[in-house]
């Protein structure tokens, strides 16, 4: 400590900085939010995502409509029915949501530096801690106001061509599924905003924060297995698949957001789903195969997952904010 | 002095690892007061202003900003200081009033209070027309006024003014300077930091001159030079005739003897001596004039620096 800390203390000083941390938090929130909303950047993303997600989620409809008695779960066909060329739904998010974030933060605090705008920002009576909160909070809110507008439209869309409205047990499962993309965005988010906060370069932290993209979503099914194999051994003895690599494959997969985000999508899309990793042939009996699970049991499998994308996106944010802490602010 | 201490810093002190950038320094500013902050690069000077917004923390020593302490209550401090960093910069693509709106709000202005501190900010800066104009439109002399106008909405105590007049042009200049006196006429104490001496010298009551992360000097331009220049008064004389510089070197109580080019020479005097030299020169030489010369900030500026790459040499 000091020596004048110790003289502070002692002439009744308070040895901590007083304020709240969120002075300034509502204002930060506010501005940022307009400005994604407003920005070309977003219109062009939100445009790109609402026309192929629409595109996927009609052609979803078509094929229901001519096969509407194989399912009791229309809305949820709607969003996991794949027809060529198109994906699915779910899976034109899982790709494009990840760009959408990123494309939101990657210049958030570099940016202030380029401008020139961090020392007058932080000159006004307002902690570090607000403004970046504020910037993610404003990230996660303008992708929430798009996630649930695009989830509207396509229950709008489902009602409007099925003519038939979504069950409550539809609508359970598909607010769980907003919530989920949203965490799933959020990580992506909160990843863009740690590479904002390291780099200066806005151009360095957006393609550090595609290749973490790239590597989860294209490279990560190729490296699990050898991971596996490394770790716990060869996959198959002379009598089957070994569980012990089976379990440690599953391990190292669930550490890239985008398995934890598809485990959640098909429990919660797919009532059917009953478990998310190997099952034994003894854990099978008595089971009816092919019987949906009723929502909450659906939840509880799908529990950790949820949690640990929330997880992810708090630690990848605490990491950032102890970085921007540490950051002389000079411009 | 003018009026009650807003700045205080007592062995205010920053180290960077092994590198020491402010090495406990004591200033005073007090209310209405304009204090130029002066030194090359590295002396230290933004790090002491950084460390009175409370934008980094002092490695051991204090200050006291308008009552409160920079490191453990910024936000009181925040409250009460204007600063305009050198090349300021705005959200390029939000109107001057937008720019000034969302600072106004971080500084816990009202809506109210905003638009009517808004008004007046821009009328006195000059802006008052382009309000609504993004600010990408705007040339640097123009966000450097918007970077005052802000200053102004904000009704600080103490503003702090580093290097605000890099990017602007003579005129431009000239009316920049007029709005810091305007701050102080308010009752604003203002640390202006600048490399332009002779803007320092014009607007500025004390002078503070760092080196080595060390405030060297600290005072008016007289008490300067005084300390710097010898005595302190500077004698302007113009002659014409043999050997000027050697008769005034060899008249007691002349410090320095220094040639401006064709008959004119600048005198350190230990005393007002301009009887003395007057009666020595119309003797021997031909005498046209000899007065007194404002000393000059920035020959105290180069002769120190000259002075302390000597003695470091």
């Amino acid at each position: 400590m000091p020596q004048s800390s110790r003289a502070d203390s002692a002439a009744g000083v308070p040895s901590r900085r007083r304020g709240s941390p969120w002075t300034g938090l509502g204002a930060v929130v506010a501005k940022e939010t307009a400005d994604h909303l407003a920005s070309a950047r977003m219109l062009i993303l939100e445009g790109l995502v609402f026309l192929t997600a629409i595109a996927a989620a009609y052609e979803a409809i078509r094929t229901i409509r001519a096969t509407i008695g194989e399912s009791p779960f229309l809305f949820l066909r709607l969003l996991t029915l794949s027809q060529d060329p198109l994906p699915s739904f779910i899976a034109l998010l899982g790709f494009l949501i990840p760009l959408v974030a990123i494309a939101l933060a990657f210049d958030a605090v570099n940016g202030e530096f380029n401008r020139r705008t961090m020392s007058r920002i932080l000159a006004q009576p307002i902690y570090r801690d607000a403004l970046l909160l504020g910037k993610f909070l404003a990230g996660l809110l303008s992708l929430t106001i798009g996630l649930v507008s695009l989830w509207l439209l396509v229950l709008g869309l489902g009602l409007l061509l099925l003519g038939v409205p979504p069950s409550t047990e539809e609508t359970v499962r598909m607010l769980g599924f907003l919530v989920a993309t949203i965490a799933y965005g959020g990580v992506w988010l909160a990843l863009a905003l740690l590479f904002s906060v390291i780099f200066r370069a806005p151009a360095t932290a957006a393609l550090a924060a595609l290749g973490v993209w790239l590597v989860f979503a294209l490279f990560w099914s190729v490296i699990t297995p050898l991971l596996a194999n490394l770790i716990a051994g060869p996959p198959e003895t002379m009598f089957g698949p070994r569980l012990a690599y089976l379990e440690t494959q599953q391990i190292i997969d669930r550490l890239s957001p985008n398995t934890l985000y598809a485990e959640t999508a098909l429990a919660l899309l797919h009532p059917a789903t009953r478990a998310l990793g190997p099952v034994l042939i003894s854990q099978l009996q008595g089971a009816l195969l092919g019987t949906p699970l009723p929502a909450m049991q659906s939840f509880i499998l799908i529990w950790p997952q949820l949690t640990g994308l929330i997880a992810t996106v708090i630690v990848i944010f605490v990491i950032a904010y102890i970085v921007f802490q540490r950051q002389e602010i000079r411009a | 002095m003018a009026g009650e201490v807003v700045i205080r810093a007592e062995q205010l002190t920053k180290r960077y690892g092994e590198h020491l950038a402010v090495d406990h320094i004591d200033l005073e500013v007090h209310a209405g007061e304009i204090v130029g902050i002066l030194g090359p690069n590295g002396s230290g000077k933004t790090t002491t202003i950084l460390m009175l917004l409370g934008l980094t923390e002092p490695s051991s020593g204090r200050a006291v900003v308008a009552g409160f302490d920079p490191l453990r209550e910024p936000l009181e401090v925040k409250r009460r200081i204007g600063y305009l960093p050198d090349q300021v910069g705005f959200y390029e693509g939000l109107s001057a009033r937008d720019n000034l709106a969302y600072t106004g709000r971080l500084a816990g202005l009202t809506r109210r209070e905003i638009d009517m501190r808004f008004e007046d900010a821009m009328q006195r800066v000059g802006l008052a027309t382009v309000e609504r104009q993004r600010v990408d439109t705007f040339s640097q002399g123009m966000k450097q006024r918007l970077g005052l106008a802000e200053i102004l909405m904000k009704r600080p105590s103490v503003a702090v003014l580093d290097e605000p007049t890099t990017a602007l042009d003579p005129h431009s200049t000239q009316e920049f300077l007029t709005m810091i006196r305007g701050l102080k006429a308010d009752g604003t104490a203002v640390l202006l930091s600048s490399h332009h001496l002779d803007q320092v010298q014009s607007v500025c009551d004390r002078v503070a001159l760092f080196n080595h992360g060390r405030v060297a000097l600290n005072g008016t331009v007289t008490e300067l030079a005084g300390r710097v220049l010898g005595g302190g008064h500077v004698i302007d004389v113009e002659a014409g005739g043999g050997d000027i510089a050697g008769r005034l070197s060899s008249i007691p109580g002349v410090v320095r003897v220094q040639a401006l080019g064709g008959d004119r020479f600048r005198v350190d005097c230990e005393r007002d001596m301009r009887g003395d030299i007057a009666r020595r020169l119309a003797a021997e030489v031909e005498l046209v004039g000899i007065h007194f010369a404002a000393p000059s900030l920035n020959e105290v500026y180069n002769r120190y620096f000259e002075e302390a790459r000597d003695a470091a040499e």
